[in-house]
């Protein structure tokens, strides 16, 4: 089967590969319909998540068709049509059982500060992902769902990943009625979260980025204010002075490793590698969120130290909350939101891509050509 | 504050969907939304799934947990210098950078394998397609030139001063010995 291949930093390349084989009685093959390339697969394929090993294959948002089922599967046959969460979960661990499925522990062996996900290194599990022709999919009874009868593929597949995380963001946030609500990052978790913020009754919705057309994107897509970092001088001022001089209310680090705007972040965090990451976002987040407020963060940074100020969380009294999106709870309610027309995920699809020429597609995400916003591989 | 003028305001109840998943219970909120249960709470707090995975593949497991999982991925175990380095940095915590560092360290390591891997087959590795440049040439011309062109003044200087130095090195040799 044709799967793509990563092969070292900003190296990858669609080869053929074994089928992926059953390994464990609740296993299921998927043929894979769509899978995209998300923002988070850019800190592999930058070589900032360690312990990821050359012939990995990535992709953690996918969904497919059930070609084989092990012998356990009893809630999906041959032939279904499903959406394939990006997180591995058991759905029967401590974890598990309280609704954290994102944070599932029996999936990951080599790691315990995160649960497993698909194609994202051996430190969130070593399993290849989605970005081929077929996928292993574990724990069949748990997280794939049967795509609804007249569900486009195109809005199923940002189901599993982005639409999620864009709206655990700011259900995290704990938006109260009426609230300012900021989005550092108009990637597509950003532009989801401005977006998913009003569905929660926010009052003012601000998304702060640097480039031009994400931001125009931004104000069409998620009907918020969007400003450009390089052009309003000291952010967290900009934010103070037009919440008059208060700070907003929630803030969402939707940037993570990869965060621009601050050179000695950029330096130490992307470049020598001396932090798990540019915490540039989380940063500006807890310097711009008012006294009491409340900082989300799913921007995604690896498993060492950052340089944040955590002593502004003590004296500013801050509520920091984080993780990866439990897709799993939030599933039921956001298909509602995609089937009554509140949501549309597929209108932040800007590009469809052969998995053959992934590579290109991996450089055009990474590099924002061609105003990317959201990637799709067809294998 | 020039780009006021394209922000324009906007009436948030006339957005679709405004504030139907609004809850002011919501705060704090998720993983508070649900009771959490602590250890002591949960009659079954160790439960594992039925089944569990066998294979013969090599799995490095963090030694902050006492077992395997019950599934894991299997693609890629660890092989070669790279994996040498990986099996050492697992018998350190996911608390210590003598785990993370040799990890990273191991990943670069394990590039170097990659190329030689592709050799030991037959296979030149196509570069400059696998870097998606033929995509950056279409879009993005000017920066890519750059960013060659770069590339190619530091290695030719690189090869000149190297060169250099070195007849330098072989002059030296030549030069007769003073005899003392």
């Amino acid at each position: 089967m044709l799967a793509m291949d990563y092969r070292g930093p900003k190296r990858v390349r669609a080869v053929q590969k074994p089928m992926p084989e059953i390994k464990h009685p609740q296993d299921a093959i998927v043929r894979v319909l769509r899978t995209c390339i998300c923002g988070s697969d850019l800190h592999l394929y930058n070589g900032n998540v360690p312990d990821t090993r050359v012939g990995t294959t990535f992709g953690h948002e996918f969904v497919g068709e059930v070609v084989e089922i092990g012998s356990e599967v009893t809630k999906l046959k041959t032939g279904d049509r499903v959406l394939v969460p990006f997180n591995i979960a058991c759905g029967e661990c401590h974890f598990c059982r309280q609704g954290m499925y994102g944070n599932c522990h029996e999936s990951n062996t080599e790691a315990t500060a995160v649960g497993a996900i698909f194609g994202y290194s051996h430190t969130a599990g070593g399993y290849d992902g989605g970005q081929a022709e077929y996928a292993r999919v574990p724990y069949a009874n748990v997280g794939p769902t049967i795509i609804p009868e007249g569900m486009d593929l195109d809005d199923a597949v940002l189901l599993t990943d982005v639409v999620p995380t864009g709206y655990q963001a700011a259900e995290m946030a704990g938006i109260q009625t009426g609230d300012t609500v900021v989005v550092f990052g108009a990637g597509p978790v950003g532009i989801m979260a401005a977006r998913c913020a009003w569905l929660f009754g926010a009052g003012r919705v601000i998304i702060i980025d640097k480039e031009e057309y994400r931001l125009d994107f931004a104000r069409n897509y998620s009907y918020c204010e969007a400003y450009n970092f390089e052009e309003i001088g000291d952010p967290v001022v900009f934010i103070k002075k037009i919440t008059d001089w208060i700070g907003a209310d929630c803030v969402i680090d939707a940037v993570g490793a990869e965060a621009a705007g601050n050179a000695m972040q950029t330096i130490t965090g992307r470049k020598l590698l001396l932090q798990a990451g540019s915490a540039t976002a989380v940063h500006w987040a807890i310097n711009s969120v008012k006294k009491g407020g409340v900082v989300s963060i799913v921007g995604v940074y690896g498993p060492t130290d950052n340089l944040i100020p955590i002593g502004n969380v003590l004296n500013k009294g801050l509520t920091i909350r984080a993780n990866q999106a439990s897709v799993k709870r939030l599933l039921p309610r956001l298909i509602q939101h995609v089937q009554n027309g509140t949501l549309n995920p597929k209108g932040l699809i800007t590009h469809r891509i052969p998995l053959a020429e992934v590579a290109d597609g991996y450089r055009m995400f990474s590099a924002k050509l061609d105003n990317c916003i959201k990637p799709v591989l067809i294998p | 504050m020039e780009n006021n003028v394209i922000n324009t305001p906007i009436d948030p109840k006339q957005i679709p969907g405004w504030g139907v998943d609004a809850d002011p219970k919501n705060d704090p909120t998720y993983p508070m939304r649900y009771p959490r249960m602590n250890v002591g709470q949960d009659p079954d707090s160790k439960h594992r799934p039925a089944s569990l995975q066998h294979d013969d593949t090599e799995k490095l497991r963090s030694i902050e947990r006492p077992n395997v999982s019950a599934v894991y991925g299997t693609t890629v175990p660890p092989s070669g210098l790279s994996g040498m380095i990986r099996r050492v940095a697992f018998r350190y915590s996911e608390n210590r950078y003598r785990h993370w560092l040799p990890l990273v360290f191991a990943d670069r390591v394990n590039v170097v394998e990659g190329i030689l891997d592709d050799f030991a087959h037959g296979k030149v590795p196509n570069i400059y397609a696998e870097k998606g440049y033929p995509v950056e040439w279409k879009h993005n011309r000017t920066s890519l030139i750059i960013k060659l062109a770069t590339v190619a003044a530091v290695a030719a200087g690189t090869v000149v001063l190297l060169s250099s130095g070195g007849s330098e090195n072989k002059k030296e040799k030549r030069r007769p010995q003073r005899p003392y």
